[in-house]
């Protein structure tokens, strides 16, 4: 295992991999959204919600993105801490506001469903305001970092918070099931298969996967931006001696 | 059938769309020109320093 991550660990083989690797699945992306929206507006409309059911398709793979990517940032996190990996720092530092634009699309295009559905724009309930805590805590981490002078410091600072805001993660994920919710409970993954009618499972699978992709292509460009960032001011340091 | 008409709700519809729309093609965009950006300081700084140890490593 630690093998095959090895080649991660090592900026030269991370930039070779991730040239190709980027647009690969950046193009990748495109393709399945594109399969992904045909196939949402060509299902028919749900008998209960209507063409609204058509924001799931896109309100869910934000969701499970930004869950996903916080996942990533405290797996980077804990590899910069424990390790002192520094391509590790380069992906979680990559990370944050990937996680922030999609864990903020998901609250936009949640409550942009729940007008018309439950009549309001925003409940507190649980699941509703643990994403909201989700997207404070990709918040909190740009902004401690942004505000350390001392880069060191303030990485190490920002993966310890990120280490905490994982606890939040079980807490989104089992929310609808710990607490009575107005957010409707687990549907995909649900216990005993999913209770999605195919013909809305397959275009909402294949946008979930175009915006895994996505993520993955844009992660791997900001880790070669921050590779390069650094690469900078190694350059600058020498030319100020 | 292709449906791009949602009737009542085409305003949550096309807003939801067109708001996660601006927001990735905001990340794709935001994230390329960072990466570009950072790739031709380092590219010129390297260059400069590489130019400048040339120069000192003379006699």
């Amino acid at each position: 295992m630690t093998q095959a991550l090895a080649f991660l660990y090592n900026p030269h083989r991370f930039m070779a991999f991730s040239a190709w690797a980027a647009p690969l699945l950046g193009a990748l992306a495109l393709g399945l959204a594109a399969a992904g929206l045909w196939l949402g507006f060509t299902a028919p409309e749900d008998y209960q919600q209507g063409d609204t059911v058509r924001i799931m398709f896109i309100h869910v793979p934000a969701a499970w993105l930004g869950l996903f990517v916080y996942l990533c940032l405290g797996g980077a996190s804990f590899l910069s801490l424990v390790f002192r990996q520094a391509l590790a720092d380069a992906a979680a530092r990559a990370a944050a506001p990937l996680g922030a634009v999609f864990t903020g699309l998901a609250l936009a295009t949640g409550s942009l469903w729940g007008k018309p559905m439950w009549g309001a724009w925003w409940v507190w309930d649980a699941r509703l305001t643990s994403v909201f805590v989700l997207f404070l805590f990709y918040l909190a981490y740009m902004t401690l970092r942004a505000a350390i002078d001392d880069e060191a410091k303030g990485a190490r600072a920002a993966a310890i918070l990120a280490l905490v805001g994982l606890v939040n993660i079980p807490v989104v994920h089992w929310s609808v099931e710990w607490w009575n919710t107005l957010h409707q409970g687990r549907t995909v993954f649900a216990a005993g298969g999913s209770r999605a009618a195919s013909v809305f499972l397959v275009p909402l699978l294949l946008m979930s996967l175009s915006y895994m992709a996505g993520f993955g292509s844009l992660w791997l460009v900001r880790i070669r931006g921050e590779v390069w960032r650094r690469r900078a001011a190694a350059a600058e340091a020498r030319l100020a001696r | 059938m292709l449906d791009l008409d949602p009737g009542e709700y085409g305003l949550y519809v096309w807003t939801a769309y067109g708001l996660s729309a601006a927001g990735l093609a905001w990340l794709a965009a935001s994230s390329l020109a960072f990466a570009r950006r950072w790739r031709r300081r380092a590219e010129s700084l390297e260059t400069r320093a590489a130019g400048e140890d040339g120069e000192g490593g003379r006699p």
